[in-house]
């Protein structure tokens, strides 16, 4: 099953993991079938007209998701969905 | 690779120096040549904290000649766990004061350019037209997206990192021919939405490991040696020890570096941004109480209820013996509230307990108040023996 890796800011909506196994052969049923598991990452990762946010980018294994067939990219069992916010630490 | 500046014969170096900088010497990748290089370099370093504390270190230890230095802020305790360019009595200084002179006793020969003042689009671009490259050690999307607008607009590479709690992330942007963090980032978050370091923590390793991998890339670029991380993020995840990268490509469409641009100058970062408060989101409209008048209301005896939505692992650092629900579970633990009571809602600084007031008004609470300034205040103001943190 294809995994979805959920960075750390993330977590605490996800249950604390840091993985979560999807059953889905495409980006967006995966993004789907995460956001119904774990109803709060939704608002997180979706505005509220139902579009991904902005500063979320999903990539798959190495690729963003944008330069693929976006959400309609399939997946292979074992490819892994990575969840990347931008995030601004620096801490001055 | 090109190589961002010339070896100029004012750059030779005195046996002093050779002495100095024998182990690069001795390495064909760098020798002489490069040597000459980084003592003709002039990299500009966005911030004295967590980021830009082992990058100044680094570059200064390694030769570069010149190197500025932004920063206005004032090093505090809480700063010590990571910014380890600051020591205990440099508390109360100035970061730039207490950055050169350790910079300055690491390394005689640095040309170090101090600017005690804020990054602004005012001063940006006249400031960055001065170096050759730009490391962003900054710590908010406003500073982010301007440090990157303006290296693009001058043409200087943006040596960029970034952490949070135990993952960090790191790419050169903004190289001739490689993507910006626009093309990775069109927008920021909307306020609030991402925590801070203030408010979400970081691990204090963290900052050196990216700032360090930062230090590279710079020394990298003057050399002109290696595969810079053009065209790629460096993700690292402290907690796996994991290191993964991604492929990063320029956006065609990119507003700022793609073949349309429509940002041809630099513009308001705060409002592209929205203001963000240290934690307070605008919250004039809550009810709130403050600290003396709940101490006043406690001690009389009143029927008060006091209810922390902070973290456990905050609890245990200090309370007002409140209930505890974190925030984020409150719409499912609602139900262990009493509507009929008066409740006082507090987290550490008052952003999260002001969420929480918000929330607890539209499910129907009428006397539910945010404690202004949250246990900090408290700890400043009621309780000077309670920690702060």
């Amino acid at each position: 099953m294809p995994q979805i890796q959920i960075p750390s800011p993330l977590r605490q909506y996800s249950g604390k993991q840091a993985s979560v196994a999807v059953p889905a052969t495409t980006v967006g049923e995966a993004l789907a079938v995460l956001v119904t598991q774990h109803p709060d990452l939704k608002r997180h990762l979706y505005t509220e007209e139902g579009k991904l946010r902005a500063f979320v980018n999903v990539y798959v294994n190495d690729e963003d998701m944008r330069y693929l067939q976006k959400e309609a990219t399939a997946l292979n069992d074992g490819d892994t969905i990575s969840i990347v916010p931008s995030i601004a630490g620096g801490c001055c | 690779m090109a190589t961002l500046t010339e070896a100029k014969p004012d750059a030779a170096l005195s046996n002093d120096e050779i002495l100095r900088y024998s182990r690069h010497l001795i390495m064909p990748e760098v020798g002489m040549e490069g040597q000459q290089k980084l003592k003709a370099a002039k990299v500009l370093c966005i911030g004295a904290g967590g980021l830009g504390s082992p990058l100044a270190l680094y570059l200064t230890a390694a030769g570069v000649g010149t190197l500025g230095i932004v920063d206005f802020d004032v090093v505090d305790y809480t700063n010590l766990q990571r910014q380890i360019i600051h020591s205990t009595d440099d508390v109360g200084r100035k970061k730039l004061d207490s950055a050169s002179d350790k910079l300055k006793a690491i390394n005689p020969y640095l040309n170090l350019r101090p600017f005690d003042m804020k990054l602004t689009s005012a001063n940006a671009l006249d400031l960055f037209r001065e170096f050759d490259i730009v490391a962003d050690g900054t710590d908010n999307f406003p500073t982010r997206y301007l440090v990157n607008d303006a290296c693009v607009l001058t043409g200087k590479p943006n040596v960029y990192g970034s952490i949070f709690r135990f993952e960090g992330q790191a790419s050169v942007f903004a190289t001739e021919e490689g993507p910006c963090y626009r093309c990775l980032y069109p927008e920021p978050p909307p306020p609030g939405l991402v925590p801070s370091c203030a408010e979400g923590g970081v691990l204090g390793i963290l900052p050196g490991l990216i700032g360090v991998i930062q230090a590279t890339e710079t020394i990298k670029l003057i050399l002109g040696q290696g595969d810079s991380l053009a065209g790629r993020l460096l993700l690292v995840d402290a907690l796996g020890m994991k290191f993964r990268e991604l492929k990063l490509r320029k956006n065609p469409d990119c507003p700022v570096c793609g073949t349309h641009r429509t940002i041809t100058q630099l513009i308001d970062y705060d409002q592209f941004c929205g203001i963000r408060g240290q934690e307070e989101p605008a919250g004039n409209d809550i009810p709130a109480i403050s600290v003396e008048e709940l101490k006043k209301k406690l001690d009389a005896k009143a029927d008060v209820f006091i209810l922390d939505v902070r973290e456990p692992h905050e609890y245990q650092i200090c309370n007002l013996k409140g209930y505890l629900i974190p925030v984020g579970d409150l719409p499912k633990r609602v139900n262990e509230l009493d509507s009929s009571r008066e409740i006082v809602a507090h987290c550490k600084m008052g952003g999260r307990s002001a969420k929480a007031v918000n929330f607890l008004r539209r499910a129907g609470f009428t006397k539910v108040y945010n404690l202004t300034g949250g246990i900090t205040a408290w700890a400043e103001r009621i309780d000077p023996k309670m920690p702060k943190y």
